[in-house]
């Protein structure tokens, strides 16, 4: 394995890293929208991060009565706040902001506080339906964490290092996804999960007026659903150096495959949400203990014989 | 210089956000006072270097207390309307108590003559912790861990009311099994 498979650059550049994050959010809004007007037989959708930006930014902030309102701040912007988080382990071709040695564990201990982020803007309203939205946010991270963090594993067993490069680059001719598809499965289950995106939107579906998005208005519904989008962009991401072989692709630079990549899966979690029915909190914890992550451990002791037969 | 800053700045919030557990009158506030708590101690170990510890502090502990924020309203008595409530009882007992241990823990600290540094850090500081720690005793701990599942699972299976004959019938031949909750696997 080579000794610095990335180099660390300068703090200066989380801005670009930054802006980058933005830039798959807004496409991941905008290709939803576009995919929302289709299902109409209608155009257009291209503007809607624009324009329901704009909205939000410009309504007027709604209160409710004794609202927890710190919790409710912190929940909001923790998620806006998170998502930066994953992206500075993320290797950008052979640049990364940071080039921890445990990278894979940061990735993990970021999404982890979704849990608490998502209950707390559910609780901070003093609303029933936003505390019901919480709590089935919990319930579905009870069931898809465990799997998650067992198909975090597979990556790093194979490569013999928790260090996001060291992963990519141990991928060199054989990419993981390949010989770890479970692994990749339930990781993609997971980042929707973590996300509150597609099948794991029950926390803020319409049954309960919205749930935790119930009573957010204005640049509180802005932080939370914009930090939502862009989970969903730094998950799809972080499987690139994971799975996907990092940088590593023909004629295009490290950085542009990267990029590709992380649009790639980035569309196909967007495009499912409308392919794949709301998972029920107590049906899929069922799932996620009875299929996933029996099939993530699996997953693991295959990735483990194959690395200790090669020795 | 700045890590030393870093560090003690942490020590505060630390400090800080354990005694805003005790303060607060929300089951909520209490809760996650006592995760900020965590994440500044899991932040300190990240300044010693032990990044894997760290994290690892962090997000077993910011989980522990989202699950624990759940059960504390519910056991706590304090329905989700934000009802005040007083983490406190027993109170003269208890500060008595605590001061007493904190002045007898923190003296012994402050008063043993500690040993002087022999030869240098190594290398891979977590590495050589986790060897120190559970090296001789790895297959130990290699049994311990599915004793404990097995433990829970049985404490499980004893403390819940329905049982097997509830589920499948006298016979044990019902298919699916008849659930309160019905599972997604279709069992």
């Amino acid at each position: 394995m080579p000794e610095d498979a990335v180099v660390a650059v300068p703090a200066v550049w989380a801005v670009l890293a930054g802006v980058i994050l933005c830039g798959l959010a807004f496409f991941a809004v905008a290709l939803d929208a576009v995919l929302s007007a289709r299902a109409q037989g209608v155009g257009g959708g291209w503007a809607a991060p624009l324009s329901r930006t704009a909205r939000l930014l410009r309504q007027r902030r709604r209160t409710t009565v004794a609202a927890d309102t710190l919790l409710w701040r912190v929940g909001g912007a923790g998620m806006f706040v998170g998502a930066f988080l994953i992206v500075a382990v993320i290797p950008f071709g052979r640049w990364t902001l940071a080039d921890l040695d445990v990278g894979v564990v940061w990735f993990n201990a970021v999404d982890v506080m979704v849990w608490a982020l998502v209950w707390l803007a559910g609780w901070g309203a003093n609303s029933t339906h936003s505390l019901v939205g919480g709590y089935r946010f919990l319930a579905h991270g009870l069931a898809y964490e465990l799997p998650l963090m067992f198909a975090l594993v597979a990556p790093a067993i194979a490569a013999g290092s928790l260090a996001v490069g060291d992963v990519a680059a141990a991928q060199e001719g054989l990419w993981f996804v390949v010989w770890m598809p479970v692994a990749f499965l339930v990781y993609l289950v997971g980042v929707m999960g973590f996300s509150v995106w597609g099948p794991f939107a029950p926390a803020l579906a319409a049954d309960i007026a919205g749930g935790v998005l119930a009573e957010l208005s204005a640049v509180d519904r802005l932080v939370f659903q914009a930090g939502r989008y862009m989970f969903l962009a730094a998950g799809a991401a972080f499987s690139v150096p994971l799975f996907l072989g990092g940088g590593a692709g023909p004629w295009l630079p490290g950085w542009a495959w990267v990029l590709v990549k992380a649009v790639a899966v980035l569309a196909v979690l967007v495009w499912l949400r409308r392919k794949v029915p709301l998972l029920r909190p107590d049906r899929f914890m069922e799932i996620g203990w009875m299929v996933l992550l029996p099939a993530a451990v699996v997953q693991d002791l295959v990735v483990s014989l194959v690395v200790v037969w090669e020795g | 210089m700045l890590i030393g800053i870093a560090f003690w700045v942490l020590a505060g919030v630390a400090v800080a956000a354990g005694v805003v557990v005790f303060v607060v009158d929300s089951m909520a506030r209490a809760t996650y006072a006592l995760a900020v708590s965590f994440i500044a101690v899991g932040v300190q170990i990240l300044l010693l270097q032990q990044n894997y510890l760290g994290l690892i502090t962090i997000l077993m502990m910011v989980m522990e207390m989202a699950v624990m924020a759940v059960y504390m309203v519910m056991f706590m008595g304090m329905n989700p309307a934000l009802m005040p409530m007083d983490m406190t009882h027993g109170k003269k007992t208890a500060i008595g108590a605590s001061v007493g241990v904190f002045v007898l823990l923190a003296g012994g600290a402050v008063l043993i003559p500690w040993p002087q540094r022999r030869g240098g850090p190594p290398d891979d500081l977590t590495h050589v912790l986790g060897l120190e720690i559970m090296g001789e005793k790895m297959l130990v701990m290699a049994v311990v861990g599915p004793v404990m599942v097995a433990t829970i699972v049985a404490g499980v299976v004893l403390a819940a009311h329905r049982t097997r004959y509830d589920r499948f019938g006298d016979d044990l031949r019902r298919r699916p099994a008849d659930d309160p909750q019905s599972g997604g696997v279709g069992r």
